[in-house]
């Protein structure tokens, strides 16, 4: 008789109907997004308050370099000793006050600025008056010397290098970082959805041990059943709450952003940030629509396929192991001992995916590492969005399923001797006797 | 068929430990069958291969004729010693889903349990969880898990532990009912008294092995010693002593009367005739007790377990 359907059906409408689990998928979100839009919101405060900076400029050269922005205003003195301009901007509680010394000679004033603040100032804001000096004493040197500033300024080369590899598939810098944030993505996704929903997992078969419900379910149905039913069913309401997240999340980043006027897309994170200085190239000028080329420019189909293919495999093999380690001890604290070596080789997979895979996604590690079946899943998923060759993906994931069905037989067995011993944690050497019962 | 089920020649071995040797039984059909034997003799192995739980290592078991397989789970209803249900499941889904297991349809499932549970007095419990219940109210549960599927074997795992004196003797009457209406019932134990009201036959498990079994009444006239509690109201008790300890094999017996009587266990051998032995001691004095011993399942129990 195949019970399976029915198992399925009930673990998923118990984990569904747990009422921490319903708290955890309505709360999550709002506080991920109350969290993000407090940071967003609070650094927004950061930037808005304008801050004030007096020059004593003795040389005379500088002073009309500087503007005012949003974020800083300049004030400047004249005829004044440093003694005087320094307890006038303490008294003004000024932000600081940049000092340029009186020379005649415009090789010597680099080297004679300084800074007074009562604090350390903020390293952007030295970083800012630094350029502006620089391009300022610059065009000066270069006026001196007779050039005209505005000829060097129209006559700067933008060079912007198109990649096209050799079957004709143009590629871009933003198309690289698109490539990043899909496999980073998709890597990502099967890490968590492992570590979370493999514990679920683990702990619901621990439960059944500890209610001793256990006999009396497996005298109907083989535990190869059960213990499938089990990782189908929770992964099922594990995808339900994250289709709940998604949605969710969305909805709300949507309503904030409205009401509070908070742009929450303006938080960077580093990938945006290297999309950004992909964009900020001045000639190339990427707009939307080079985005949207990019994304088409993805191997989709290839894409969503293999996502399928490997988080489901991946994502089983590890999850009959969570299964095993919860048959084979008896309550959670003992589980610690059993999970460190399963832990390791996911996040070597997500090191691997982050570091090598990110610096050349066809070098040997990133190439051996998405064939070897428990950093596969992770580190093939990464790879993808670059373009690897069929017979490559195909071989990984036999690799992937030839594994899977041994670690599931093997899982198995641990499962069916696992859940009827209670009492004392099992060794590794007494699971090895499991398997031959 | 007379046999419902029967195990030939069963082993098993966890390792170098040896759980079952060569273990083989016949349970009649529509019998109480006693499962006995210290801890650890290796019951709960062999109820574990009878639920095909486990597999044993050699040997094979036969249920109403057939080799064990997945097709009799429905037709076996099986109660742990270790009880257990669902905690944060609702009664009522959980004994649905639990009856579906074992191939009974939703809507059956859902007919039968409103009738046990008026049968065993269960109110509204439908929608409680298992953990606001009480040990008791559980275990009636689970015994109803253990019967709706009316299962033509049922095996009870110390069936009475958990219960108080009135929940006891509610689930015996309902285990002798069950009996009636063709059910056979596997009954493993370790309170004698309940083995002695109840069973037909038994059989003995001692270290894996198997070391008496048979018909509760044959096992028994297997172990009586024809000895005879006598209460007898005499003047001269020293001199029936003396009298009867030159024939037979005396000694002094305990059980309460009303009177002074001489009391005293009298071991007849083969030849003797317990009639004899009565007109003798009626001639002498005014006989008020006058007993066959019949060996205990409890004496049995530990003088065959002893010899082992």
């Amino acid at each position: 008789m195949n019970h399976l359907p029915l198992i399925i059906k009930r673990e998923y409408l118990t984990k569904v109907k747990n009422k921490s689990f319903i708290v955890m998928t309505f709360l999550s979100p709002i506080i991920m997004i109350i969290l993000i839009s407090v940071v967003a919101y609070l650094s927004q405060l950061n930037n808005d308050k304008q801050r004030t900076i007096s020059i004593l400029d003795e040389s005379g050269l500088v002073k009309d370099a500087f503007q005012n922005s949003e974020h800083t205003k300049y004030n400047m003195f004249e005829d004044m000793t440093l003694t005087d301009a320094k307890a006038i901007v303490k008294e003004a509680s000024n932000y600081g006050l940049l000092y340029i010394g009186k020379l005649d000679s415009i090789s010597f004033v680099p080297k004679h600025i300084e800074f007074y603040s009562e604090e350390s100032p903020s390293l952007s804001l030295i970083s800012d008056l630094e350029g502006i000096l620089e391009n300022k004493l610059t065009d000066l040197k270069l006026q001196k010397e007779g050039f005209d500033i505005e000829k060097i300024k129209t006559s700067r080369a933008n060079v912007s290098i198109e990649q096209e590899s050799f079957d004709g598939r143009k590629t871009s810098k933003i198309d690289s970082v698109l490539k990043l944030i899909f496999g980073g993505m998709a890597g990502y996704l099967l890490f968590m959805f492992i570590i979370i929903y493999g514990n679920m997992i683990m702990r619901s078969v621990i439960e059944e041990k500890t209610s001793r419900i256990i006999e009396v379910i497996i005298s109907s149905v083989k535990p190869i059943q059960l213990m499938l039913g089990k990782i189908i069913g929770t992964s099922l309401a594990g995808i339900t709450q994250f289709l709940v997240w998604i949605v969710l999340g969305g909805v709300l980043l949507f309503i904030i952003s409205a009401v509070f006027g908070i742009d929450v897309a303006q938080m960077q994170s580093p990938q945006q940030q290297m999309m950004q200085q992909a964009m900020e190239n001045p000639e190339a000028n990427m707009q939307l629509q080079d985005i949207m080329t990019a994304f088409y420019n993805l191997p989709i189909t290839n894409l969503i396929i293999a996502f399928i293919l490997f988080f489901i495999c991946g994502y089983l093999l590890y999850s009959s192991l969570y299964a095993a380690i919860g048959a084979a001890v008896d309550n959670e604290t003992d589980t610690q001992q059993f999970l460190l070596p399963v832990m390791m080789p996911l996040i070597l997979a997500v090191y691997i995916g982050f570091f090598t895979v990110i610096e050349d996604p066809h070098g040997t590690v990133s190439t051996v590492f998405s064939f070897i079946p428990f950093t596969s899943p992770v580190v093939m998923l990464m790879r993808i969005p670059f373009g690897v060759p069929l017979w490559q993906q195909l071989l990984s994931l036999l690799i992937l399923i030839g594994t899977f069905i041994l670690i599931v037989w093997f899982a198995a067995k641990i499962y069916r001797v696992g859940i009827l011993m209670y009492g004392k944690k099992p060794s590794y050497k007494e699971l090895i006797k499991w398997i031959k019962y | 068929m007379s046999n419902l089920l029967e195990v030939n020649g069963v082993s098993k071995n966890y390792g170098d430990f040896t759980a079952l040797n060569n273990v083989s039984l016949t349970v009649p059909k529509g019998s109480i069958y006693g499962l006995l034997g210290p801890n650890g003799a290796g019951k709960t192995t062999l109820i574990r291969i009878i639920n095909q739980i486990t597999m044993p290592d050699s040997g094979s078991v036969f249920l109403d004729g057939t080799a064990l397989s997945s097709n009799h789970i429905k037709d076996i209803g099986y109660l742990p010693e270790e009880r257990g249900l669902y905690k944060t499941m609702k009664v009522g889904e959980q004994v649905l889903y639990l009856a579906q297991l074992k191939g009974l349809s939703k809507a059956e499932a859902k007919i039968r349990l409103k009738y046990w549970f008026e049968r065993l007095e269960i109110g509204d419990w439908w929608n409680k969880k298992i953990q606001e219940l009480s040990k008791g109210m559980a275990q009636k549960i689970q015994f109803v898990v253990t019967v709706l599927h009316n299962p033509k074997l049922l095996i009870f795992d110390e069936p009475f532990s958990g219960f108080d004196p009135i929940n006891a003797n509610l689930i015996k009457d309902q285990i002798l009912q069950l009996r009636n209406d063709g059910a056979t019932v596997i009954f493993s134990t370790h309170r004698m008294e309940s083995v002695e009201e109840l069973c037909d036959d038994i059989t003995l498990i001692h270290k894996s092995n198997k070391i008496l079994d048979g018909k509760l009444v044959d096992v028994k006239r297997q172990f009586k010693t024809n000895t005879y509690e006598v209460g007898i109201s005499i003047q001269e008790k020293s001199s029936l002593q003396q009298e009867l300890s030159q024939k037979f094999q005396i000694a002094p017996a305990n059980f309460k009367t009303l009177g002074d009587e001489l009391k005293l266990n009298i071991k007849l051998s083969e030849n003797d005739k317990a009639n004899d032995l009565l007109s003798f001691l009626t001639s002498r004095g005014d006989v008020s007790h006058f007993v066959e011993l019949i060996p205990s399942v409890n004496d049995i129990f530990i003088q065959t377990v002893k010899n082992n």
